[in-house]
């Protein structure tokens, strides 16, 4: 690779830029007015392309093309302020979180809909006319087209600019960004303000999709491909800042476009290819700025949100019939083996379950009392698998042997990554937990010789007596009841009570005395070893594991299993698992559409219980008490 | 654990109950199938209309050992964990003892394992990874497709009548293009030992930068390239070849490049003159093509593809198998699969005893545009048959254990 | 027996001085309110003693040891305890269970991880709330306090580390006016019987000028006056950085 070809990749990686910038922007202006954390933004650029492409093909020629681009970008601002009218202005006030899962659940939905409207195919879009061919550049060729989005993305962000400082409505834009009571104050109509923005943010993310169609085809895969994308940018600009959402946007397109750029190169005697480091270098980037410069490249230190969390009931111990009633649950679960003779399968599920409960009772731990919204629990699930399956096929480590393994490699991970996430809070946090399990994520994918790499590992099976199902599945019930009662001892005790301490109000906390930084840390760490032993046994029910464990997937499920049980109650992640797993397992089974009625579920319990199942069902149960 | 872990037990007790207590007599044969539908849509469609109508015909005929075939069809959730879950219910919930389908090599993979664990019976469709059959092959798994080895070396003639030396790659980072690339390399370094490989693009599955890895490709002035792209980084690699007048002079070879899964959305853009594996079903003119795709068009108004293939000729497979074994019981149609002889839309095939892979071939050709749309000239089936490795070979790349 | 003496502490903000070499001291069992107009730099001083920021020069030293620069925890373990402007308890634990865990945390017991945290020191908090006279609502959640009702919990928190020192950011803001002097006689009742020293910052002058022993002014960064109640009132460069005028300071307390 010479210098002329570096310089041409680095131009070129500029129209790559573009496209992330349109979406980014898209996002930044959402959360910066709304606070909302748009996952369905993927989605509007998903259909952005989709809608761009049948236009086009419909129409055909210039007219098709471009004025079917204009088009879609307006049809997509109008679907956003849809959007934002019939569903997200109801949630406006509830947590954080939950507008996220909502989101979530939009994309889910979406994403069938367009699987229904426009079938699995991939479709792939004219190119653009007029700007077919290319341009010579250091004797290379640059499509025209690359050329004009290389000149279209800042000719957008000046205009955003300006209408920003100049216009009443760029005022009001900026005043809810910066100042959310004096927005109050000025008396201005709030909700219209919000479709405004929904709308144009929506808008952005349509021509960013639609602009892309000579160069993607329109695939069911690109809204979360771009959603994690765009996250990425925007945390690394700066929440909020348009501006900070360009350049965040050049510097990752620039780092992929010169790992391509260098390819394979010998490094001290070992052969590197850098091609392979596209898959985590916006997730090194945003690392490195987190961890250095945690409000991203030109946003504002955040004002601390976590005051707004709603106010929870104190936690407290269980009362002698819930005690009693919870023993004899444990009695019958116990005893499902025997009861459940003629369907094993009910056991099958039933360890599934049991490592959900484990899994999404960790990830509360950690989200609920500590605070600590983690996006990248199943790093610690994924180091426990891996713990427990390379203990088998490297050292040939008996189950035993393995199973201890694995929480002791979740430990130390959690360790080292925790230390760097406790520095950070809120939407920050959240997104550093994300890198670094895409980071490990990364490294056991790549490490082919040690890893398996994308196989995984496989042959990892129980030794007798646990071979049979009815024994595994009391073991696992075993290590699972002990997970939780630990988790909720500790929850009670003096440490869990410093962890809350330490979220409930950290200036007041560090005022008594307590290292809020540490207690955060080690609880980071005890969620980590505990999720990894849910790793341990996930490992050993199926046989053989993959990088999937780590995905930001099964980091997501995590998520919406504990805020489906609700956040401020112990019980709640154990109800959300299980409902989750159950649930997935039926609705995988019954309809081609799960993901649009998994969505939907997720939408009305959002709406019907926003404070999570269990929240619902105490206020039902007191409703109901009183006369 | 409190009040609510009652649910739990509720839930799963209720699980218990709903389940069937003794299935049903068995008046059908259930053959328990999972594909990752949702991840994989694109080949996975016609795959799935390819197996109905084998299941309408094998029925129609009077089905097998005078049942009728039942398939039972989930979505393996496109990852190993779910793969294995689903498994366990359709073999534990279902009480199935046949499985078929996956497609992702992983999936496939975490499958087989299971497989040769809980000795159920398994014919992988899809997954390409050559570990099915041999490093991690057991004796319950059968694998109806090519593998990657054997569509690599369907492509070696063309690579090695090319008589370049400086040869460049791209492939998606995972299992399948890993292995395609290895076995690519291999292979020339055998045949043609003067070989130099100037650049090695491993691009995220899915998420191609087309524009850098086409230009970076071109940056390394290969003579010839081989890909292993398919899918939408397959669509974009080639439209970005294009664009920027790239490659002009190389030779590209490009594996799966003339399924049509991969090829027809490309329309008037396919890239004339590329080496590729694939299908072209409108070209093919042996008799059982032509009444394959007549019957398949009459049905579904459609043509076939790749998948379509695939998913025929895999119950198809099972109906002989279990005729053949004349029982469903596992271990015997483990039996009677060790050399089954079958005959298809490509002509006959075997699924060999000493690996269980099938010697179904593939249609080796080149790229050509007919009425606007890509299709393949030049090509010629080869049979699976006659790129496999010797026996001798193949013995030590399989376990002892695994017959 | 002097408890607190600030030496020369400085602190700025970009080219703002912020605290300008500033001097005080505090004697043991002493009320000592500082006071200043808006922007004077008091809370700025106030943070450095307390831990929450650096000073950029100077010295704090407490029965003779330097805490300027220490984490807020540290200083709180050599003594001296706060309250804030705005009242903050933990809104998810009762009453009861908030000076439990400011006993915990002063025992050094946080580590702890099996024993219920409730069983811990709950005769002492008990106490310390009847202190307050909070010991009704021991086992309410402190989230469904009214205001007046959790400044008195922060109280009880604050003495559960035995501190020789209290540091108090304008304890009756938000408050009504009957509420400020009810809970500032509470204040100095208990720090009497003690012997604690309090550090406070106050706008309601009212307050100030009944209850305090001594009052340091501060205006733009430096210390303008020092002395009691008599003194000060009637010191003509207080009036001028209040007002620039002779107006009355109960006016002002009034505006805040």
């Amino acid at each position: 690779m010479n210098w002329e070809g570096l310089a041409f990749q680095a131009v070129d990686g500029l129209a790559s830029a573009s496209g992330l910038f349109f979406v980014a922007a898209g996002l930044s202006l959402i959360f910066g007015v709304t606070r909302i954390i748009n996952i369905a933004h993927g989605s509007l650029y998903m259909l952005g392309t989709y809608i761009a492409v049948s236009l086009a093909s419909a129409i055909g020629g210039p007219l098709g093309f471009w004025g079917g681009v204009a088009a879609t970008a307006i049809i997509v601002g109008v679907i956003g302020a849809l959007i934002e009218i019939v569903l997200l202005r109801r949630i406006y006030s509830a947590p954080e979180l939950f507008q996220l899962l909502a989101t979530f659940a939009l994309l889910l939905v979406i994403n069938d809909a367009a699987l229904w409207l426009w079938g699995p195919q991939d479709l792939l879009g004219p190119r653009a006319p007029g700007l077919r061919g290319s341009l010579e550049i250091l004797g290379r060729h640059m499509p025209s087209y690359d050329a004009f989005l290389i000149v279209i993305a800042p000719v957008v962000l000046c205009v955003l600019h300006i209408v920003f400082v100049r216009s009443r409505f760029g005022r009001l834009v900026r005043a809810a960004t910066e100042d959310r009571d004096m927005l109050g104050a000025l008396g201005v109509n709030q909700s219209v303000l919000f479709t405004a923005v929904f709308a144009l943010g929506a808008f952005l993310a349509g021509l960013g999709g639609a602009l892309q169609m000579p160069r993607e085809p329109a695939s069911l895969g690109t809204d979360l491909t771009v959603i994690t994308d765009a996250f990425v940018v925007v945390v690394v600009g700066g929440m909020g800042s348009i501006v900070g959402s360009y350049v965040a946007a050049v510097i990752i397109a620039e780092v992929k476009a010169l790992c391509i750029g260098i390819g394979l190169v010998a490094l001290g005697g070992v052969s590197v290819n850098f091609s392979k480091f596209t898959l985590i270098a916006e997730f090194l980037v945003m690392a490195v700025v987190l961890v250095a410069r945690p409000q991203g490249l030109l946003g504002r230190p955040q004002i601390a949100v976590r005051g707004e969390a709603a106010l929870e009931a104190p936690i407290r111990s269980a009362s002698r019939t819930l005690t009693v009633f919870g023993i004899a649950v444990l009695v019958i679960l116990a005893a499902l083996p025997f009861l459940a003779r003629s369907s094993p399968y009910t056991l099958v599920l039933g360890v599934d379950v049991l490592i959900a409960v484990l899994f999404a009772t960790s990830l509360h731990f950690i989200m609920g009392p500590g605070g600590m919204h983690s996006f990248g629990h199943a790093a610690y699930f994924g180091l426990g698998a891996y713990g427990a399956a390379l203990a088998v096929r490297w050292f040939a480590a008996p189950m035993g042997l393995a199973l201890a393994a694995a929480p002791v490699a979740a430990a130390l991970g959690a360790l080292l990554f925790g230390w760097f996430a406790v520095r950070l809070s809120g939407v920050y946090l959240a997104m550093l937990t994300l890198a670094f399990a895409q980071i490990i994520w990364s490294i056991i994918y790549q490490w082919q010789d040690l890893t398996g790499g994308s196989n995984g590992v496989l042959g990892i099976w129980p030794n007798p007596p646990f071979d049979r199902l009815p024994v595994f599945f009391l073991l696992s019930l075993a290590l699972v009841a002990a997970g939780v009662v630990l988790m909720r001892r500790i929850l009670l005790a003096p440490f869990g009570y410093a962890m809350r301490a330490g979220r409930d109000s950290p200036l007041r906390a560090e005022a008594i005395g307590i290292d809020v930084k540490k207690v955060h840390w080690l609880a980071f760490a005890v969620a980590g070893t505990v999720c990894g032993v849910a790793g341990g046994i996930f490992a050993f029910a199926k046989g053989s594991i993959s990088p999937e464990t780590i995905s930001i997937d099964h980091s997501v499920n995590g998520l919406v299993m504990v805020l489906l049980g609700g956040l401020g109650t112990l019980s709640g992640p154990i109800v959300g698992a299980s409902v989750f797993a159950i649930l997935q397992d039926f609705v995988m089974q019954e309809t081609e559409y799960w993901h649009a009625l998994l969505g939907g579920i997720i939408l009305v319990l959002v709406l019907a219980f926003p404070s999570g199942l269990v929240g619902g069902f105490l206020r039902i149960a007191a409703r109901w008490r009183r006369p | 654990m409190r009040a609510h872990a009652f649910i739990v037990g509720v839930v799963l007790a209720g699980t218990a109950c709903l389940s069937p207590l003794a299935p049903a007599a068995a008046q059908t044969i259930k053959i328990g199938e999972l594909n990752s539908y949702k991840s994989q849509p694109a080949f996975l469609d016609s795959y799935k209309k390819g197996w109905e109508m084998a299941i309408d015909e094998v029925n129609n005929a009077g089905g097998v050992l005078g049942k009728k075939l039942e398939v039972v069809s989930r979505d393996d959730g496109a990852n190993p964990g779910d793969a294995v879950r689903v498994a366990e219910e359709l073999t534990a919930g279902e009480g199935v003892n046949i499985l078929c389908g996956t497609f992702l090599s992983n999936v496939g993979l975490a499958v087989t394992e299971y497989a040769g664990n809980k000795k159920v019976f398994f014919l992988a469709a899809e997954p390409l990874t050559d570990k099915i059959t041999w490093q991690n092959g057991n004796r319950y798994t059968f694998r109806l497709r090519p593998s990657t080895y054997m569509q690599v070396a369907m492509l070696l003639p063309d690579a090695l009548a090319a008589k370049k030396q400086r040869w460049g790659l791209v492939y998606p980072n995972f299992e399948y293009g890993q292995s395609a690339v290895a076995a690519f390399k291999e292979m020339m370094k055998a045949k043609q030992p003067d070989v130099e490989f100037v650049t090695e693009q491993a691009t995220p599955l899915g998420k191609i930068d087309a524009g850098a890895v086409v230009q970076a490709i071109a940056d390394a002035k290969p003579d010839g390239i081989f890909s292993a792209l398919f899918g939408g980084d397959y669509l974009k690699f080639v439209r970005e070849v294009d664009t920027r007048n790239a490659l002009k002079d190389s030779v590209v070879l490009n594996l799966l490049g003339g399924e049509p899964e991969y090829l027809d959305p490309l329309n008037d853009e396919a890239p004339v003159g590329w080496s590729v594996t694939g299908y072209p079903w409108n070209e093919v003119t042996m008799p059982a093509n032509k009444a394959f795709v007549a019957a398949y068009q009459a049905r579904y108004h459609d043509y076939p593809r790749v998948g379509s293939v695939v998913g025929y000729l895999m119950i198809k497979s099972l109906a002989a198998g279990i005729a053949k074994a004349g029982s469903t019981d596992t271990e015997k149609l483990v039996d009677a699969f060790r050399g089954l002889n079958m005959d298809g839309p490509f002509g006959p095939f075997v699924y060999r005893a000493i690996d269980h892979q099938s010697t179904l071939g593939a249609f080796v050709g080149k790229i050509a545009l007919k009425d606007g749309h890509g299709t393949m000239t030049d090509f010629k089936y080869v049979d699976g048959a006659s790129v496999l490795p010797s026996d001798a070979v193949v013995k030590t790349l399989r376990p002892a254990s695994a017959d | 027996m002097t408890s607190l003496v600030v030496t020369s502490l400085s602190k700025n903000f970009g080219a703002v001085r912020a605290v300008d070499n500033v001097s005080f001291s505090i004697a043991g069992g002493e009320f000592l309110a500082l006071i200043g107009p808006n922007g004077a730099g008091k809370s700025t001083c106030f943070n450095m003693i307390n831990g929450q920021l650096a000073p950029d020069g100077g010295t704090v030293l407490f029965d003779g040891r330097g805490i300027a620069g220490l984490p807020p925890r540290e200083i709180c373990r050599r003594g001296i305890a706060r309250t804030f402007q705005v009242a903050a308890t933990f809104g998810s634990m009762t009453v009861a269970e908030n000076v439990q865990m400011a006993l915990i945390a002063h025992t050094r017991e946080i580590y702890r991880w099996w024993r219920r945290a409730a069983s811990y020191h709950r005769p002492r908090a008990l106490d310390l709330l009847r202190q307050v006279g909070m010991q009704d609502a021991a086992d309410r959640p402190c989230s469904e306090l009214a205001y007046g009702d959790v400044k008195r919990v922060e109280l009880a928190i604050a003495l559960a580390s035995d501190p020789q020192l209290l540091l108090m950011d304008e304890p009756t803001a938000g408050m009504a006016p009957g509420e400020r002097n009810d809970l500032i006689r509470l204040v100095k009742a208990l720090v009497i019987e003690r012997g604690v020293s309090v550090l406070f910052t106050e706008h309601s002058m009212d307050v100030v000028f009944a209850f305090a022993d001594r009052i340091v002014v501060m205006a733009r960064g430096r210390i303008i006056a020092d002395g009691d109640a008599k003194s000060v009132r009637g010191d003509p460069l207080v009036q001028q950085a209040y007002f620039g005028s002779g107006r009355t300071f109960e006016r002002a307390g009034g505006v805040s």
